[in-house]
């Protein structure tokens, strides 16, 4: 059974393998809407979606945060990625599944998802 | 909502906006009574009387985004739907603590559901708060408390990937261990 003994082990690998992240100035801000709605609607999968996907390609400049209701509930789970541009673009009804996407294309690649974003979503 | 962690997921967010700094969560199943109950005690800038009194109304909210509040009639819902109760013990300056108390047999009673994500995902996304997770079934308990965790990494982040798969895999294996029958 897990210990903090064996969280030892792991605190030094993770010393040694990466430098310890550091806010800097060109980080990707990825926040996930998690108030009632969002979190009725699925944010939690997504929002643990993006952690593995950054984790998964082993992404430094990426910080993946939480706020609460921004007013469109109806668009849940909403995702809002943030560029050091000052871009800001608005993901709506998303799952663990568009998530793969929007980070290798949009995180990675700077090329926005636009059928996933609130634009082509509207009526 | 599908399960109960969810609800928990929902009303620790109310201690996060209500500027906590540490955050209880615990869950007391007693199998031989069929009763399990769900507490969540913060340390935030609590509610005064008339306050809590209008959480507890879909109505209200403190926030202007929207003209209803959820997260609490919900989570009270899912108690009094099972014959249970719920109850808000509040504190201006002191903190709040919500309590559900549930009838595990009775027909309306939600699942648990996944509390491991829910726990890892409240500290993945909020690193400088700290969490004491507490499961207990039939007396027999676990803890997994975020400043212990923190005073092992030595300034690594409790967010870092390895760490948080350390933390997931630490709550379902104690919790296997709890949950098997003495």
């Amino acid at each position: 059974m897990k210990s903090l003994e064996e969280l030892k082990a792991i605190r030094d690998k993770v010393k040694h393998s990466v430098n310890v992240r550091e806010e800097d100035g060109d980080a990707i801000r990825v926040v996930v809407g998690m108030a009632t709605c969002g979190i009725a609607a699925g944010a939690r999968p997504v929002l643990n979606a993006f952690t593995e996907e950054v984790a998964k390609r082993e992404l430094q400049n990426v910080s993946i945060t939480q706020t609460g209701c921004i007013g469109i509930c109806q668009y849940e789970p909403v995702v809002e990625i943030f560029t050091p541009d000052g871009q800001k673009t608005t993901y709506v009804k998303m799952t663990a599944e568009k998530v793969a996407r929007v980070v290798a294309d949009h995180i990675v690649n700077g090329n926005v998802v636009t059928e996933y974003t609130i634009g082509a979503n509207t009526k | 909502m599908q399960e109960l962690s969810l609800n928990v997921l929902d009303i620790v967010q109310n201690s996060i906006k209500a500027g906590a700094s540490l955050v209880g969560i615990t869950l007391d199943r007693s199998r031989r009574d069929q009763t399990m109950s769900i507490e969540i005690s913060d340390d935030g800038c609590g509610m005064d009387e008339a306050q809590v009194a209008h959480v507890m109304d879909p109505f209200y909210t403190t926030r202007t985004t929207r003209k209803v509040g959820l997260g609490v009639p919900f989570f009270k819902m899912t108690a009094e739907m099972t014959g249970g109760s719920f109850s808000i013990r509040s504190q201006p300056g002191k903190g709040t603590t919500v309590r559900a108390f549930y009838h595990t047999d009775h027909i309306d009673m939600l699942p648990v559901g996944d509390m491991t994500a829910t726990i890892t995902t409240l500290i993945s996304v909020n690193p400088d708060l700290e969490f004491v997770y507490t499961s207990r079934v039939d007396g027999r308990e676990f803890v997994l408390d975020t400043r212990e965790i923190k005073a092992v990494l030595e300034g690594v982040p409790i967010h870092s990937n390895e760490v948080l798969l350390f933390i997931k895999d630490f709550i379902s294996e104690h919790q296997q261990a709890i949950d098997q029958p003495e």
